[in-house]
């Protein structure tokens, strides 16, 4: 129908498939967060520590350069689950700081427009709604956490080859896994603050303040019931136990059992969901 | 004719207060008015139809689907106007019914047509660039119609579709309301408590008290059945005048001080009551043939409906 008909018509045209509905939340909040040049300018700094890591593994396999640069081989660090551990611990700090940024303005919007009636008169459940929201988060940090880690990981397989690949075949393993753990921990944290907190900036501080908080509670029960699970508050520190383990397959001694930490984690992501779910009403019902 | 929405001793309750008491009933009609005082619980059932709020008892059905199992099924047949703002501030109109569009299933190229189509249709084809935020009230409730009618649904609901609108907005929605119900590919479910509004758009009424459904008719056929009766308006003493007009057979009933309702048995006429008037000394300022209203349908309704002839 042409714009000049102003006639009601029915739509008797083709539906998208409606379990990848939720993806047009994503998508449209990809375009209000891709016009804000602060995130612009950090996304793309995100990029620089895997570039440099790859330039970094060229480097130690072509002699040549070395030669010209006049390094010697033996004083490079090796390409093994130390390198890809430090990586992995500065992609998810930026990951943080990316997080930190959007996800505050994820479903605070809707909330303070009362958005959600129509979101919800619609066929998309609650769930779905959810699942769109955090999907903004995931992929967002996928692309600067697995996605460039696993790259190097295939980069440095093609240069050393097959033997060097099989050999290490853990460490993929482990920045999967690390990854999508830290991935959920962060995005699961971010939206459901942004469905509690209206404010974005108090919003952002308090991503930072459970972090710093919870260490520091973590600490204090530490230090004063003389005992180690304090730490199960410390979320950066569950998540260094359980990315050491998954890189390294190892565990230094006094720490938190393993089932402890991911319990504790997994914990904290459930409760995430929880005050995320409270949130997410069509209408608040005044009892 | 397949029933829009059918309730099945529905009972909705929210905290400990029951808002909905076991509602029966088979609507078929193309556009039925939802009536009722604040807190009849017009908006709850709307919601309830939505899947917003579990039944405590009973379900419903729209169009055959069940509200609780297949409420996805519903939401893909129903577009929703809610009563109070609801849209994202910081986007443009055109953007925002886009986005509505594609979250019922449409295709964002077909969705971005429809918005376009859909905003020229409500009247913002010029303001569709805007931002929400920048629209006025009058926009602003056209905007929500303009999301709930891009889909083209099956079921339109509209909750207070007129409130805070201008006359000539007024006015406006509904000739669109009206438009919508004339294509007959969409029925209307309109809860307002302006009764010109239902009066206007709507065939058929519900009528919602406490929780409970007191009426639920078709306007017109209510109109044609209710018996057509004399509204006079005198100056004198009321009193006798009106047992006179009894002594005659007439049914009386006295509204204020100098108005009376009157049925006329078949073998009276007006011009009796002339005479009657003029042996009192009784001046009849003003006398006009009437039937019930929607107005009165209501009142009646409120008062537990007696079904005769109330002042």
């Amino acid at each position: 129908m042409a714009v000049y008909k102003h006639n009601y018509q029915a739509y008797t045209g083709p539906l998208t498939t409606s379990s990848l509905r939720f993806l047009v939340l994503t998508r449209y909040a990809y375009q209000r967060i891709f016009s804000s040049r602060i995130f612009l300018a950090l996304f793309l700094i995100c990029f620089l520590p895997p570039l440099a890591a790859a330039v970094f593994i060229y480097f130690q396999h072509n002699a040549r350069i070395l030669q010209t640069l006049q390094i010697p081989i033996e004083e490079l660090v090796p390409i093994d689950a130390a390198f890809f551990r430090v990586f992995l611990y500065i992609q998810s700090f930026l990951g943080f700081l990316l997080a930190t940024l959007v996800g505050p303005g994820l479903v605070s919007p809707d909330l303070t427009n009362n958005a959600l009636p129509l979101y919800l008169s619609r066929p998309l459940t609650k769930r779905d709604y959810a699942l769109g929201k955090i999907s903004v988060l995931l992929i967002l940090l996928s692309l600067i956490t697995w996605i460039p880690l696993s790259l190097l990981f295939i980069f440095e397989a093609k240069m050393s080859g097959l033997g060097w690949m099989w050999k290490n075949i853990r460490l993929e393993f482990a920045i999967l896994a690390g990854s999508w753990l830290w991935m959920l921990v962060i995005s699961l944290l971010a939206v459901a603050l942004s469905a509690w907190v209206r404010w974005k900036p108090i919003a952002g501080a308090l991503i930072f303040g459970v972090f710093i908080v919870g260490a520091g509670f973590g600490t204090l029960i530490n230090t004063v019931l003389f005992t180690q699970w304090g730490t199960l508050f410390n979320i950066g520190a569950l998540m260094e136990i359980a990315w050491k383990w998954f890189l390294q397959g190892e565990q230094a001694p006094g720490q938190l059992p393993l089932w402890a930490v991911f319990f504790g984690l997994l914990g904290f992501c459930a409760v995430c969901l929880m005050l995320l779910a409270k949130k997410l009403k069509a209408y608040e019902v005044v009892r | 004719m397949q029933a829009v929405i059918e309730l099945d001793n529905l009972t909705i309750r929210l905290g400990q207060r029951t808002v909905l008491k076991g509602l029966k009933g088979a609507f078929s009609g193309r556009s039925v008015g939802l009536l009722g005082p604040n807190g009849a619980g017009k908006t709850t059932l709307l919601h309830t139809l939505l899947g917003f709020h579990q039944p405590a008892a009973g379900t419903g059905r729209v169009f055959g689907y069940d509200i609780q199992s297949e409420i996805k099924k519903i939401r893909h047949l129903v577009g929703y106007m809610p009563e109070n703002d609801s849209f994202i501030a910081d986007m443009t109109g055109i953007r925002f019914v886009r986005m509505m569009a594609e979250l019922s299933g449409l295709p964002p190229d077909l969705a971005l047509e429809r918005a376009h189509e859909t905003l020229f249709y409500v009247g913002l084809g010029e303001a569709r660039y805007r931002q929400l935020g920048t629209y006025s009230l009058g926009m602003k409730q056209m905007a929500k119609l303009a999301q709930a009618i891009v889909h083209g649904p099956r079921l339109l609901i509209l909750d207070e579709p007129t409130n805070g609108l201008d006359p000539p907005a007024r006015q406006r929605m509904i000739s669109l309301i009206k438009d919508i119900r004339a294509t007959g590919e969409t029925a209307l479910i309109l809860s307002s408590h302006l009764l010109r509004d239902v009066e206007e758009c709507c065939e058929e009424v519900m009528i919602l008290k406490e929780g409970e459904l007191v009426v639920y008719c078709n306007l017109e056929e209510e109109r044609k059945a209710n018996r057509k009766f004399l509204e006079l308006e005198i100056i004198g003493d009321t009193q006798p005048f009106v047992e006179m007009a009894e002594r005659l057979g007439c049914e009386c009933a006295v509204h204020g001080t100098f108005r009376i309702k009157m049925v006329l048995p078949e073998q009276v006429q007006i011009r009796d009551l002339y005479v009657l008037a003029a042996s009192k000394q009784i001046q009849i300022r003003k006398l006009n043939y009437k039937r019930d209203s929607l107005q009165d349908i209501f009142l009646k309704a409120m008062e537990g409906y007696r079904g005769s002839l109330q002042a």
